[in-house]
């Protein structure tokens, strides 16, 4: 059985970051491994963007300890299906800490596109907006249009209570756009962007 | 405060102290029995967020976010919660956050259980392994200290330390009671 079969209306996923982050304001970024990195990359190398390069699964856990620091921001996580199944446990975590500043956007085309496309979790068994839900993150959405995810992009910004989003993606690969992959350039240019440098 | 129900100020309140000084504003931990009081102490804090993670990588991650964020954290867990955490720590090492963990041991002294010594024997040398700058106390008496020390050496130079509390410092889980 699968519950994201073909039929199922999808975003081209560059189409959804752009519309994510066209009106970003002070908005700050988490990406995961992979693909999403990718496209947040092709829309700019905004220094307030933090890439992972690695540390598959944890995403969601970098953007709930940014968001808690930094309560006047919104915080968006963007990642994919796969490292949000690696680190599962963390969707449990911020539904109890709950920071009405962090939004997850997870796009999902049920497959690891970084090694060859094989199916995930997420293409049979495993709904991400209903575990979302039983973790107490009421605020979520199951989105495969543009107006949908343009809605959330507007409740990211007003900073009322903690999102999720699960974006259904089709499972293509768009030529990647590589930001830096300096670990200690892309932690101090966040810093210095956002003003915390020595704190 | 009633003096009469708490107890008396031990080294958990010492490495509290230190958590205090360094400014520290977020605490990821998983809970565990030799943390308990300090868990309790930092909840009590309103000027510390206390964190409770389902795995204790989670907690690598959080106090990379929350440096990001400009804010200073620490990690509690116990020695079995280091091998949860190896890969993530090459996000601290990747990047250079500063990352401080106190690490409960088990294993190591009067242990009842022999699941525990796989692991419990192999923490410091997992950290190692890891590039994490490993500090030991077996004695109540330098536990602020060291924390205190370990924290520093973190945020001064943007490096991942542990301070292991040893199994004999905690007092052995007692099983049969």
């Amino acid at each position: 059985m699968s519950i994201i079969g073909s039929n199922q209306p999808r975003l081209d996923r560059r189409a959804a970051i752009c519309v994510l982050l066209a009106e970003r304001g002070d908005l700050l970024v988490v990406t995961g491994l992979g693909s999403t990195t990718y496209d947040a990359a092709s829309v700019a190398d905004d220094e307030r963007n933090f890439y992972l390069w690695g540390a598959m699964g944890g995403a969601a856990m970098v953007g709930l300890g940014l968001a808690i620091a930094r309560p006047d921001r919104p915080v968006l996580v963007v990642t994919g299906d796969g490292d949000t199944l690696m680190g599962l446990g963390a969707l449990a975590t911020v539904g109890v800490q709950a920071p009405p500043n962090l939004a997850l956007a997870v796009f999902d085309n049920g497959r690891y596109a970084e090694t060859g496309m094989q199916p995930s979790h997420t293409d049979s068994a495993v709904d991400l907006v209903g575990v979302a839900r039983s973790c107490g993150i009421e605020a979520a959405f199951d989105i495969a249009d543009e107006d949908a995810l343009a809605d959330f992009a507007r409740r990211v910004q007003r900073k009322e209570r903690t999102l999720f989003a699960r974006v259904a993606i089709h499972a293509d690969e768009p030529p990647r756009v590589l930001p830096p992959r300096d670990g200690v350039l892309l932690k101090n240019r966040f810093r210095r962007a956002t003003g915390v440098e020595g704190a | 405060m009633n003096i009469t129900t708490d107890p008396p100020a031990d080294w958990r309140d010492d490495i509290f102290a230190a958590l205090q000084a360094a400014d520290i504003r977020q605490v990821g931990y998983v809970p565990d029995a030799g943390h308990s009081r300090l868990i309790e102490r930092v909840h009590a804090d309103p000027n510390i967020r206390a964190v409770s993670l389902t795995t204790e990588e989670e907690g690598v991650a959080l106090a990379a976010g929350a440096w990001l964020g400009g804010q200073r954290s620490a990690l509690l867990m116990q020695s079995s919660g280091v091998g949860n955490c190896i890969n993530m720590l090459s996000l601290a090492k990747a990047c250079r956050f500063p990352l401080t963990m106190l690490v409960t041991m088990r294993g190591e002294w009067a242990e009842f259980n022999p699941w525990q010594v796989a692991m419990g024997s192999k923490t410091q040398a997992a950290l190692e392994l890891m590039d994490v700058l490993v500090y030991r106390v077996d004695d109540a008496a330098d536990a602020g200290e060291t924390v205190a020390a370990a924290l520093d050496i973190a945020f001064n130079g943007s490096l991942a330390t542990a301070v292991l509390l040893s199994q004999r410092l905690i007092g052995a889980k007692r099983w049969v009671k």
